[in-house]
This record gives structure tokens, sequence and C-alpha cells, in this order.
């Protein structure tokens, strides 16, 4: 269901509009400068679309948000700029890569966090099993595994 | 037919509630017979299920449209693969796939484990019914299949057109197999918390579950990917979308499960962390059905907008991970370790082996529901999408695959670091100077493929080294070795060819967007495409515009292709159906657009380089799995019968 559901709801917003998502007629002459906006619009998310990219998408609103970081970056705007003028006017909703700052550096923070932790806990872990002896006392056999013990060795050998 | 499949549903959840208490209470109050029963409730209650799955099938078959859910997804003109198909492509037959899965595995344990110790056995089917329990009243209760409809309709409203393509019929059951296999780890781990035992042949036990539900896992997430890449248009394989997560973050943690259960059958360690794993590995796999069957994370997938049916599952969800967690907290202290390693071994390895695919799986797991979470605390709406995960979470699998190889051919309990390195030291030269030559030859200045290609290489070096290794030298050897010892080689090759594919398809892409007339050629890469020409034609239940493309490499033809743009008049809805001729290095990828004033045509363009490696990859992968469940040492029956030996052998 998941995969099938992916499927529809991708093939229903990918193929809503027949046209392909950037358009020939959108592309800069200057190669530098489109290099830089096709990853500008990478990162900026369409607002009407779910979950897509302006580059991917094929909303009109897309093509427009296209067409405006193309326009920026012809003026002489840097890569900064563009994404201050987006939001400005769209927010940080708009941004696919969360900004450094804020409650997001929790986000950001986490993983690196998270494995300097769990790093540490693993070498104290390692340290003291390395240092450790068996336990003293070997778990006693509970009355379920003692009839069973008694049931392997008195019956016929198996097989 | 289909009352009788109503009647059944019913009827299993009745047996599952029994089948939930029965047995545990017979195994806490040590009454042997409540704890066998166990085993006939488990197999009445996968046939009730199958029962009542087949009457669903047999609707959607003989087009009965008094069934709500047939006419909303099926039509009586469709072809009997997709009328079949059709059964779990919606919410309600998919629900009904999940417990037949469920039920399923609950079966296979009641049949084949007859070695395991009479209390486990019943508790893990007590557990496996609890979950069942809580399915099957989500299903009659919120999702319904067999509602029927006052008034049934003529015909029903077809499934999208698109949807019927043949690898994506069992794309599906192929992802539910590896998310529901994963319950047969959450059982048994939570049976082991209830009797408070976990041992080697506890593991012994686990892993089989966990390796199948791992397999069905790669090959079904390699089947999605493989589709959105051919299907979507535009070469994409991965987008990072939540649903695509929900299926990546118990991946990651059976892998990580896969490789602790390891350590506890041979070494009788990390047993409370294995435990813990498979209660969060199970936990994702729920945690993905809620994203997607409540819709909380609004993605291009999320469908089901449904807060009835999310609060429900919120609920199995609270239960399931809260209660298990709960349990885990009261019992695992109690658990003793007994294996002693150094800092440098095998053991210590994959100790670095989870905690990278924990805290991978833990980024993917924050950055999805990040969005969500800071709305609710700091009302704040952000995205997080492909550029987070794409910084965040590489790290961690670049860290995994350069200690990958070390981890593999240290011995258990202690080793030299220098011991193990110096096998490896040609693996590793070798490795680099791929990359160097990768760097070399490239045009740009991109970090990003001659990395991938030197940490792919080294993999699968690696694990050729390894397997060198374990011959002791001999080729002759090499054909003896047990099947898990290649099962581990091919795994951790396929893993190295997987991260090339990636790295390569990102690094490299070559891309062309341009208007081309009739006739005209244009370069893309090293090649030269010509438009030949564009023709209308007539497909079964489409009608297309068909283009003719040659591709041409110094003067010479390598491929002709038809890139077209298909229209089905019945849901009046076109398509993109791009042309590929596949390649052992690279793919290339035409796309035909709309049709422009000038008289030309928009193209999209790409040579993709070793695409095909991403999928060859996931598929050795899982043939190394295959090859290792198929390893005597984890074969059900054996398992048991071998445990008492291995045991006097340590």
């Amino acid at each position: 269901m998941r995969g099938l559901r992916l499927i529809l709801a991708v093939f229903l917003l990918a193929f809503a509009l027949p046209a392909v998502a950037v358009q020939p007629d959108e592309v800069l002459r200057d190669p530098a400068l489109e290099a830089r906006a096709r990853a500008l619009s990478e990162i900026v998310r369409c607002p009407v679309c779910q979950g897509e990219n302006i580059d991917d998408s094929n909303a009109s609103i897309a093509r427009d948000l296209r067409l405006l970081i193309r326009e920026r970056l012809t003026k002489g705007d840097s890569d900064d700029q563009v994404i201050a003028y987006l939001t400005d006017r769209y927010g940080d909703f708009i941004l696919f890569r969360p900004r450094l700052s804020g409650p997001n550096l929790i986000l950001w923070g986490a993983g690196p966090v998270l494995l300097l932790v769990a790093l540490l806990g693993a070498f104290l872990y390692i340290r003291r099993r390395s240092s450790a002896g068996p336990p003293a006392v070997e778990a006693p056999l509970t009355r379920e595994e003692q009839e069973r013990l008694a049931a392997l060795t008195s019956g016929p050998p198996m097989e | 037919m289909t009352e009788l499949g109503h009647f059944s549903l019913a009827l299993a959840l009745a047996i599952a509630i029994l089948q939930a208490t029965i047995p545990l209470v017979g195994a806490q109050t040590g009454r042997r017979r409540w704890m066998e029963f166990g085993t006939p409730l488990a197999l009445a209650q996968f046939v009730a299920i199958a029962v009542s799955f087949a009457a669903l099938m047999h609707a959607f078959i003989t087009s009965d449209f008094s069934l709500r859910v047939v006419v909303q997804n099926s039509h009586s003109m469709k072809p009997m693969l997709y009328k079949i198909a059709g059964v779990w492509g919606n919410h309600e037959g998919s629900m009904l796939l999940w417990v037949l899965i469920l039920a399923a595995f609950g079966a296979a344990l009641a049949l084949f484990g007859q070695g395991l110790p009479v209390p486990l056995k019943a508790r893990a089917l007590a557990v496996q019914a609890l979950i069942g329990v809580a399915f099957l009243a989500f299903i009659l209760f919120t999702s319904n299949p067999f509602d029927r409809l006052a008034v049934p309709p003529f015909d029903g409203r077809d499934l999208n057109p698109l949807l019927q393509d043949p690898g994506l019929a069992f794309h599906p059951p192929f992802l539910y197999f590896g998310y529901v296999g994963l319950s047969m780890s959450y059982s048994f781990a939570i049976a082991a918390l209830i009797g408070g035992r976990v041992d080697a042949a506890w593991a012994r036990w686990v892993r089989p579950w966990t390796l199948a539900a791992w397999i069905f896992l790669t090959i079904g997430i390699a089947m999605g990917s493989w589709w959105a890449y051919y299907e979507l248009g535009w070469g994409g394989f991965w987008f990072w979308d939540p649903v695509e997560n929900a299926s990546f973050m118990p991946w990651l943690l059976a892998a990580a499960l896969l490789h602790s259960a390891i350590v506890v059958e041979k070494r009788e360690a990390l047993k409370s962390w294995t435990i813990l794993l498979a209660i969060l590995a199970f936990g994702f796999s729920l945690i993905g059905t809620f994203i997607v069957r409540s819709g909380v994370i609004t993605s291009v997938h999320a469908f089901a907008n449904d807060p009835e049916r999310g609060v429900f599952i919120l609920g199995i969800l609270a239960l399931l991970i809260g209660g298990g967690l709960t349990l885990f907290a009261i019992r695992a202290p109690g658990m003793q370790a007994r294996g002693v390693f150094g800092v440098v071994s095998r053991e210590s390895a994959l100790v670095v082996n989870n905690i990278l695919l924990a805290v991978a799986a833990f980024v993917v797991f924050i950055g999805t529901l990040w969005p969500l979470f800071a709305e609710l605390a700091f009302n704040d709406k952000i995205s997080v999408g492909a550029p987070f995960f794409d910084r965040a979470f590489t790290p961690f699998f670049v860290i995994l695959a350069l200690v990958l190889p070390f981890g593999a051919i240290l011995p258990w309990k202690r080793g030299k670091l220098r011991t193990a390195a110096r096998p490896l030291l040609g693996a590793g030269a070798l490795a680099v100077a791929l990359g160097a030559l990768a760097f070399a030859m490239q045009t740009g200045r991109s970090a990003l493929g001659p990395v991938g290609m030197a940490l792919g290489a080294w993999l699968v070096l690696g694990a050729m080294t390894d397997l060198w290794l374990r011959a002791g030298g001999t080729p002759a050897r090499l054909t003896r070795l047990p099947r898990s010892d290649w099962g581990k080689a091919a795994a951790h090759a396929g893993l190295g060819i997987v991260i090339i594919g990636v790295s390569g398809v990102m690094a490299w892409t070559v891309e062309d967007i341009r208007t081309v007339k009739v006739g005209e050629s244009f370069p893309l890469g090293q090649y030269e495409v010509t438009l030949d020409g564009v023709a209308n034609a007539r497909g079964a239940n489409y009608s297309t515009r068909m283009a003719t493309m040659t591709v041409r490499e110094a003067g010479a033809v390598v491929a002709v292709l038809h890139p077209e743009k298909r229209f089905y008049p019945v849901q009046s809805m076109p398509t993109t159906e791009a042309a590929i001729q596949q390649g052992l290095f690279r793919d290339i990828y035409l796309t035909l657009g709309d049709h422009q004033d000038d008289g030309g045509w928009a193209v999209r363009s790409y040579v993709k380089p070793f695409t095909n490696w991403i999928w060859a990859g996931s598929l050795l992968m899982g043939f190394g799995g295959l090859l290792s469940l198929s390893d005597r040492r984890l074969r059900i029956g054996a398992a048991a019968r071998r445990v008492p030996a291995a045991q006097a052998a340590e």
C-alpha cells in the first residue's frame, strides 16, 4: 500500500500538468549562472506541492519561482541574497535545507551529538567487558529445563 | 463470498484474542497444554485471514461493484494481473494484506518452531497475536474492506492506468513482508523479556526471521527506487520523502539487529541492546505505518489524510512500542552479559556498526519528524528535504564504509589492529588508486565521485580479502566455506556497489534541456543525439506521441530510442515515458516534452553513470542475505538440534 500510494501520489502530482519540470526557455545562456540557478532550485520547495522542490515540480508557481531565481541571479544577486529574497516572501517553509540557527540547531546537531554520546557509552561498556570476568554464578536451570534435560537424557538417543 | 470474508475476518479477531491470552497465561502458570494451544490457534488465525483475503480477491476478480473498495479501485475491463494487484492497491486491502502476512509469520512460527522451548514459543505466539488483535480491530472498526454500497454502480472508477505496471504490482507485498517480518523479532524480544532469559539459542532463533525481513525490505526498497527512476521522467532514484524514509528506518535498524544478534549468539554480550533494537526495528515499521496512514506529515505520498485512522494507529503505536519499552526498562537490568572481549575485537567492531546504523536511522527519524515537531513546539513552519539528509546522513555511511572491512576480519574476543590491517593493505591501496584515477579522469573537481568510487572499491575488495582469509589463502577451500561466509561477503560487497552507483550518478550526471526541431542534432556528453521524427500512435488504451531519436558516439550508432508522451483518455491523464538505453557504466536517458511554439520539441536528456550499480548492488545485498539464510546453521529446525553441541563447544 505504501508503495502503491507512493506511486499514485507521485503520478498524480507529477502528471497533473503535462510539462517536464525545467523548460528549455527557462535555461540561462551563461552556464555558470544556470548551474547556480539549478543548485538553488533544488533546495527551494514548491509552495503548493507536497514535498517537491521547484526543480522537479510542474506547478506553475514553481516555474515562476525558477524564473524569479534566474532573474535575481542575472541582476547580480548572490545565492544568499536570492535565498533571503525568497524567505522574506514565503518564510523558511520554502527552504528544504533548514537554516543552521535557532531550534534547527537541535536538528542538525542531533546526529553528531548522539554519535559522540553513543561512542562514549560504547567505550565505557567495552572497557568494562574487557576487564570483567564471567559472572560467578551461572543461572540455575528452570523447572522446565530440568524436565527437558531429564527427558533428553533418559529417552532413546536422538537420530 | 463477501459475507464469508467479512465473517472470517471477525472470526480471526476472536481467534487472535484467544491466541494472545491462553498461551501467555499458560506460560506464566506453567500449564503445558495451554501453552501448546497457541500452535493450532496461530494456524486457525492464518486460515481465517486467508479466507477473508481470498474473498476480497474474489470480489476484485469478479468485479463485485457492491463493494466500495472495488468500485473505487477497479474496473471491469482491467487486465487480470491488475485486478489482483488492485486488492492491495488501496488502504483497506493493503491493511488486510498486512495482517495476512502477520498471521503467516505467526503460522510459520507455529509450524517450524518445534525445537523452541515451549514457553518461549507460547509467549512469542501470544505477542504476535496481540499485534494481530490491534490491527484486526483497526481494520474492522476503521477500514473495513467489506463495506457495501447501498446502490452499486455499473462499473468501477478504475485504478490509475499508470499504476498498471508489473513491477509495481509486487513492490508493496515485498515491502510488507519486510515490515511485518520484523514483528517476529519484536515478538521474540517481548517473549524473552517476559521469560527473563536471553541467550545464544534465543539469538539463533531470532536471526533467520530478522534476516528474512531485511532481505524483503532490501528488495522492496530497491524495486521502488528502480520504478521511480524509469517511470518519473527525471531519473531520480531516491527523494528522501517521508514515505521512503518510513521504509528506510526499519531497514537500517534491521541491519543493526542482524549484526548485534550475532554478538549475542556467539559471545553472549549486547543482550539488552539487541532486545531494544528488536523492539525499535518493529516500532519503526509501525511508525512508518502511522506516517503513511495518518497523513500527519504531508508528503508526495500521503493520501490517507484520515484523522480517525491516525489516532487509532497512534494508539496501537503507544501500546506496542510504549509497552515494549516499559517491559524492557523493568527487565533489561537483570540481563547479564557473559562474553569478555577486548577493545580491539569483532565484538567492538559490531558495536561500532550498531552505533553508526542506529544513529543514521535516528537522523532519518528526526529529519522526517522535525517539521511536525518544529510546528508543534516552536510554531515554525519549516521544511526538511533531500539537501538536509544528503549532508546529515551521508557522513555516517562514509564512516561505516571506512571501518567495515577492518571490523569484518577482526577476530572475536581480542585482536590486534596491526595484524588485522595488514591483509587489507592491498585492498586499501587499490581503492585509493581507483579514487585517484576517478579524480584525474573527471571533468569537474567534485569530491563525491572519487570518494564514492574509492569507498565502494574498498568495500568490494575488503569483502574479497575477507573471503580469501577465511579460506586460509587456498583457492580450493573457497568453495567449502560455509554459505554464511559467502553471504556476508556478498552483502558487504553489495553495499560497496550501491555506494559506487549512488555517488557516480550523483556526481557525474550530464543533463541537457533544450528545444530541438525534427532533423536537428545536439551534443550530450560524449554522444550526439538526433531527433529523427515524432509520430502519433495508438496503444492498447492510450494515444501516444512517440519520438525517434538516434544516439551516436563518434559517428557510430549507439542506440535508437523512443521516448513518449502518452495520454490515457479513461482517466484523462498524460504521462511521460522515458526511453533508457541501459549500460554497465552509464544509462542514456531521454524524455520528450511539449511541442514548442517555434515548431521544435522540448527534450530533456541525461547521461547517468553507474545507475544500474545501485540496483545490482541492492540485489547482491539481498542475495547475500539469502545465502546466509540458507546456511545450515540458521535453518530453524537445525538450530534447535545444534544448540546444545554449539554451547558445549564454547
